[in-house]
């Protein structure tokens, strides 16, 4: 990686200078006529398949390379290195990869905190639940309007549908905590049907409920848009086919619609299995306190508390690259999965 | 990135064949069954569709409540004690305003940003010939997959210098990758004569790239500034993060601050009730004005939406 990463750097004088990236000339300073053979004339010859060839006529679109992936190295590759502290001692202060190995210090460490077994079980059951709600919810809403015979209900619906999409989290936070609030809307309706109002946000058991279902307001309407996509392109011979072999509206959704949205469904799911360990930490921040910590304390959430909030930066870093490592196994064995079993993955 | 085997589809609702139907060509009766289904449907579509406005206009319902009534637990969908005195009060509150000024700033110059990085990344990727494309690809797609994690980024931005600067909230997520495959898509079908005929006519890449390609993409150029600026609009956690003076925060911010009770009661005087507790018409009013330009733009910002998510489920 590293090696190709520096040689593309055609912004980089001093490489080129040493030698290390092969010197070009100014394309212009070649007959316009030529350098127009140089791009697309000897194919088969092995010259145009050098870095040196590729420089030589492209050197424009890799000038064009050089702010994105020096963002990318930044502020994304930069802090990937940077999960080193969790081996080095890190003090505020120090350079952004820590001072001294210390080994899997801060690894046995989590592993012997109860807290951390904790949230980690926390965040596998709220990411279960999310996954098992929020996937399939979006299927079932997505064939309800294609059974909507107006148009312009159906596109009225869906407008409505789409609209907490566009939400920030921090009000979607804010309405969960009035709407669930001893005075708002849930327990009006408890008080009316004759219950107990219940001060919700302070009782972990409700935390689960409260955070799925906001989750599934948030994000079903906005999910159908792909499976409706989808949808579209099912060639209506096959309905017409399945209306000659006898088949009702049922079969007709069983048998054709439904197998014309799998791959859909297979992508949608990789990505949703891939992401499931990033359970919304935004959300949960905004919406969790103290009292619901039993339940609502999730893995990120604890790592904010542990190092940014307390300070201790390699004991968090540690936890967190645990997490974002399950992550990329998780979303990497969910498409060999998908591979094997129809073809359709992601890459 | 995401597998559909469709054309570009950008037109879905014009799409012909939607409106053929096999009930339309061949007419059957529909079983009772189905009728009823049918019904049912409507009904259950009604019903969800209420469900999920029913937050929003609680919100609005109280903005227009008084306290008391709200408190009483009395206030659902119609004001109750109707009154704009919140307006006024939080209105009233220079650093709502200045908060306010904040976003709108972060949002117009981290769009631009992202638009500028965006584009180029894009433009140069969505050449085929380009020696090294697939390794760039691979290296902007991995991004989406592994992280760095909260605590690296944390002492990165600080160790470069940028809390507490308008450089914490603009940069570091310049770039989406999402935005970015959608855009190459869209760039990899721009037709390949016209670029050639500017090249003849002496136009450079650059030349290209910003007199012909740039231009002719309205449509993606205006969808990926929406899809970011909403991104940057309602984005509050690397503000609160990096920034700890007030008269930095974005609105996004000021209204956490007040969904938490940690701020507002000095400036907000005695409408914001006594404590620490933050009245909830004030909260209301607030979140009712932070979300107002997206309420404002939603049917275009919806249509746009719609559209670059499509674009961007064509396999990359």
């Amino acid at each position: 990686m590293s090696a190709i990463g520096v040689t593309e750097g055609s912004s980089q004088p001093a490489l080129r200078e040493a030698g290390v990236v092969p010197e070009f000339k100014d394309p212009h300073s070649t007959p316009k006529k030529k350098r127009r053979a140089d791009r697309k004339g000897y194919a088969g010859t092995n010259n145009t398949n050098t870095w040196k060839h590729a420089f030589k006529t492209d050197w424009r679109l890799y000038t064009l390379l050089i702010l994105p992936l020096l963002f990318l190295l930044i502020f994304r590759y930069l802090p990937m290195a940077g999960n080193v502290i969790a081996f080095r001692r890190f003090r505020p202060g120090s350079s952004i990869f820590g001072d001294e190995w210390v080994g899997m210090h801060y690894i046995e460490m989590f592993i012997q905190d109860p807290t951390f077994w904790r949230v980690f079980w926390n965040t596998i059951i709220l990411g279960v639940l999310t996954l098992a709600i929020c996937f399939p919810l979006p299927i079932v809403l997505a064939l309800m309007f294609n059974e909507l015979r107006s148009n312009k209900f159906k596109r009225i619906a869906q407008s409505i549908s789409y609209l907490p999409h566009f939400m920030s989290i921090v009000i979607v936070a804010g309405m969960v905590l009035q709407l669930t609030s001893v005075n708002g809307t849930i327990n009006q309706l408890i008080s009316s049907l004759g219950g107990e109002s219940m001060p919700f946000m302070q009782l972990p058991e409700w935390f689960r409920t409260i955070y799925v279902t906001s989750e599934v307001w948030q994000t079903v309407g906005w999910g159908t848009i792909l499976y409706l996509a989808a949808l579209t392109t099912i060639d209506p011979q096959l309905y017409e086919a399945a209306r000659i072999d006898g088949a009702n509206r049922w079969k007709q959704m069983w048998h054709v619609t439904i197998p014309g949205i799998t791959p859909t469904m297979i992508v949608l799911l990789i990505l949703n299995v891939g992401t499931f360990m990033a359970v919304g930490f935004e959300k949960v921040l905004l919406l969790y306190n103290p009292l619901i910590y039993e339940t609502a304390d999730i893995i990120a959430t604890y790592v904010y508390r542990v190092g940014i909030t307390s300070s201790n930066f390699s004991y968090a870093a540690a936890i967190g690259l645990f997490e974002a490592l399950i992550g990329l196994v998780l979303i990497l064995s969910a498409n060999g999965i998908a591979r094997k079993l129809g073809g359709n993955s992601l890459w | 990135m995401v597998t559909i085997p469709a054309e570009p589809g950008t037109k879905i609702e014009k799409d012909p064949r939607i409106g053929s139907r096999p009930t339309q060509t061949i007419k059957i009766k529909d079983s009772r069954s189905y009728t009823a289904f049918r019904a049912f449907n409507g009904i259950a579509i009604i019903v969800i569709c209420a469900v999920t406005l029913y937050p929003f206009l609680n919100i609005v319902a109280q903005s227009f409540s008084s306290e008391g009534y709200i408190n009483a637990g009395q206030v659902n969908l119609i004001p109750r004690g109707f009154n704009v005195t919140t307006f006024e009060v939080v209105m009233s509150d220079s650093m709502f305003w200045r908060n306010y000024a904040n976003t709108v700033v972060y949002t117009v110059v981290a769009t631009a940003i992202a638009m500028v990085l965006t584009t180029c990344f894009a433009y140069a990727l969505s050449k085929r010939h380009l020696k090294g494309r697939s390794f760039f690809i691979g290296l902007a797609v991995f991004t989406m997959f592994f992280n760095g994690g909260l605590i690296p980024n944390y002492v990165l931005i600080n160790a470069m210098g940028f809390t507490n600067t308008i450089w914490a909230i603009v940069l570091p997520n310049a770039i989406s990758v999402f935005n970015l495959l959608v855009m190459k898509a869209f760039f990899e079908n721009f037709s390949q004569e016209l670029e050639e005929a500017a090249e003849i006519d002496g136009l450079t890449t650059y030349g290209i790239l910003w007199r012909i390609v740039i231009p002719l993409s309205k449509a993606v150029m205006a969808t990926m500034i929406l899809f970011y600026a909403v991104s940057f609009w309602n984005a509050w956690f690397q503000a609160f993060l990096y920034l700890d003076r007030r008269e930095l925060y974005p609105v996004t911010v000021y209204l956490r601050n007040l969904l938490a009770g940690a701020t507002g009661t000095e400036q907000m005087g005695g409408a914001a009730g006594e404590g620490t507790q933050i009245a909830s018409n004030v909260q209301s009013v607030t979140m009712l004005l932070t979300t107002l330009p997206i309420i404002c733009l939603y049917p275009f910002l919806q249509k746009y939406f719609v559209r670059g998510i499509m674009l961007g489920s064509v396999k990359a």
